[in-house]
Formats: C-alpha cells, structure tokens, sequence
C-alpha cells in the first residue's frame, strides 16, 4: 500500500480525515483552554491571597 | 487514620468513608487532582498513538463499508464518553444534593462542557459516516434524535448554571436537571436495539465482549481508542475541577501552603 493510497482511503478521504481532523482539534481544543483556564484561576486566586497578605 | 472522635464520645467508631470526605476537601482534592493529571494524560496520548495506527493502518477495510468504517474509531468513542459523562455528571451531583458536598458539585459542573463537546464530535463524525453510508447528513432517528436531546441536556445544564449568580443555587438547580435528564442515556444507549433504526446496532458488547460484532483486527483498536479517550476525559476533568475548586474558594489561605503555581 502506497502513502497515496493510504491518504485516497479507498474514495472517502474527505470523510474519513475529515473526522480524524475534528477529533484532533476538539481533543486539542478542550484540553487547551482548560489548562489556560486553569492558570487564569491560579492567577486570580494570587492575586487575591496578595491583597489578603497585605492588608494583614 | 484519625479515629479521634470529634463528639469526644469514644464508642463512635471512625467511618468507613472518611477517606471519602477527607478526599473531598478542597486542599487536598487540589493537591491530588493535580498529581493525578499527567498518569492519565500521558498514557491516553501514547493509547491514541497505538489505536490510530491499528485504526488506520493494521485493520483491513470492512468488506460493505470499505474504509469508511473507519470513523468508528473516533465516533464510538466520542458517542459513549458523551453518555459517560452525563452519567458521571449526575452522579456527581446527586452525591453533592445529599451529602452537600461541594466537590461534588465541584465535578458535575467541570463534567458539562467535556461532555457536551464529545457529544458534539459524536453527532459531527456520525453525521459524516452517515453521509456515504445512508446518502443523507441527518435522520430524524431514534438513536440520532435522543443524541441531539443529549446536547440540549449539557447545554440547559450549563445555561441553567450560568443563570445563577450564586454558587451553590446554581448547583442546587442544576443538579436537578442532571439527575432528571439521566432517563435520556438509556434511551440512547438502547434506541438502536428498542426501535428499528437506521443506525447500526452496538460493535461491542459488555456482557459479550469475546465475541464482538466486528473482527478481531477491528475491535482492538476501537478498545483501545475507548480507553484512551476515558484517560483523557480523566486528565481534562482533572484540570477544569481545580479551576472549579479555586473559583469557589473563598478562603484561599491554603493555597501558599501547596503552592498554587503547580
């Protein structure tokens, strides 16, 4: 089997890729903007134990 | 374990489920979630590596389907997280109504947004399948509708839960829409088997997993691309819990006692 072929998925490239592709960028996706989410919090929650500090 | 009884009355004897509430304070859940991450992370990435190639490459093409049978290996996946998660989602918030324990809560509201994005990847890749396989992108279906009212379900929680500006009403309010909409899984689970659907009845089978409805060179890949795909929700949720965990926190003296920047 070529690397042609392989790509070609016997006719139903466009489908077949086109959901390994969509998989790949929600995976990615949510796993991606919950880490930034994270250190949105983390930053948020310094802040605050800053203030906190600093008033005490 | 401590087994010092806080009522002073020493023929109490300790819980069984201490661990379970010890587990469940916000510190420690933190810590732990945290430690947790990178062990499901790592070996999802490296189990989608595998079931890929097995997917793609190893398993030959279905002798109807040809090689488009090969969006099951994204789309069963994504279809049994999307009921996986809603049952952990109410789950988790049932525990949080009768225990009110807030890291359950905690856990059901981090579950939505996962659950509803591998809903939508079920109903996309499925709706690419069906394109070739049944000449039309969309079927007012049984199992295909009550997968739809799966993505109402996540998105009404979630709205639901923006509509309150008070934590724990909103967590109150919308546990009650996660526990009510559980009667949707089955529904789903079992459409293709209830009703005569268009949809293709189950590849595999828990009661009979030695004799799946596919071949051998198929199912391993699938297996596989399923346990991937729970490791990964697994490191996601670990991830959105925390965020939850330090969003509700108010007391936040703990967090330079762990060091918040892990």
């Amino acid at each position: 089997m070529s690397l042609g072929d392989f790509l070609h998925m016997g006719g139903y490239a466009g489908y077949v890729w086109s959901c390994y592709g969509l998989t790949a960028v929600v995976l990615f996706g949510m796993e991606w903007s919950s880490q930034r989410r994270l250190r949105a919090a983390q930053q948020h929650a310094r802040r605050r134990a800053q203030i906190a500090g600093s008033q005490s | 374990m401590n087994t010092q009884s806080r009522t002073g009355t020493e023929s109490r004897p300790p819980s069984r489920w201490l661990w379970f509430f010890q587990l469940a304070s916000p510190p420690h859940a933190y810590r732990l979630l945290g430690l947790w991450r990178p062990w499901l992370l790592w070996p999802a990435l490296l189990l989608m590596a595998v079931g890929v190639y097995g997917g793609l490459v190893l398993a030959p093409p279905d002798y109807q389907q040809k090689d488009a049978f090969r969006i099951i290996y994204v789309h069963v996946p994504a279809a049994s997280l999307s009921l996986m998660v809603y049952v952990m989602m109410a789950v988790a918030a049932a525990i949080g109504v009768i225990w009110r324990m807030k890291l359950a809560h905690a856990v059901a509201a981090a579950c939505a947004p996962i659950g509803a994005w591998f809903t939508v990847l079920a109903l996309v890749t499925g709706s690419v399948w069906g394109k070739p396989m049944w000449g039309t992108w969309w079927e007012w279906d049984p199992r295909l509708t009550s997968e739809l009212i799966l993505l109402f379900l996540y998105l009404g929680y979630m709205a639901l839960r923006g509509s309150f500006d008070d934590v724990q009403r909103a967590d109150r309010a919308s546990a009650i829409l996660a526990i009510v909409g559980v009667v949707n899984v089955p529904i789903v689970k079992y459409s293709v088997v209830w009703w005569n659907s268009l949809h293709q009845g189950p590849s595999i089978t828990v009661t009979q997993l030695d004799k799946p409805a596919i071949a051998g060179s198929m199912v391993w890949p699938l297996l596989l691309l399923l346990l991937a795909f729970v490791l990964y929700f697994g490191a996601v949720l670990c991830t959105r819990v925390r965020t939850e965990i330090l969003q509700r926190e108010r007391n936040t003296a703990w967090l330079s006692e762990i060091g918040v920047e892990s």
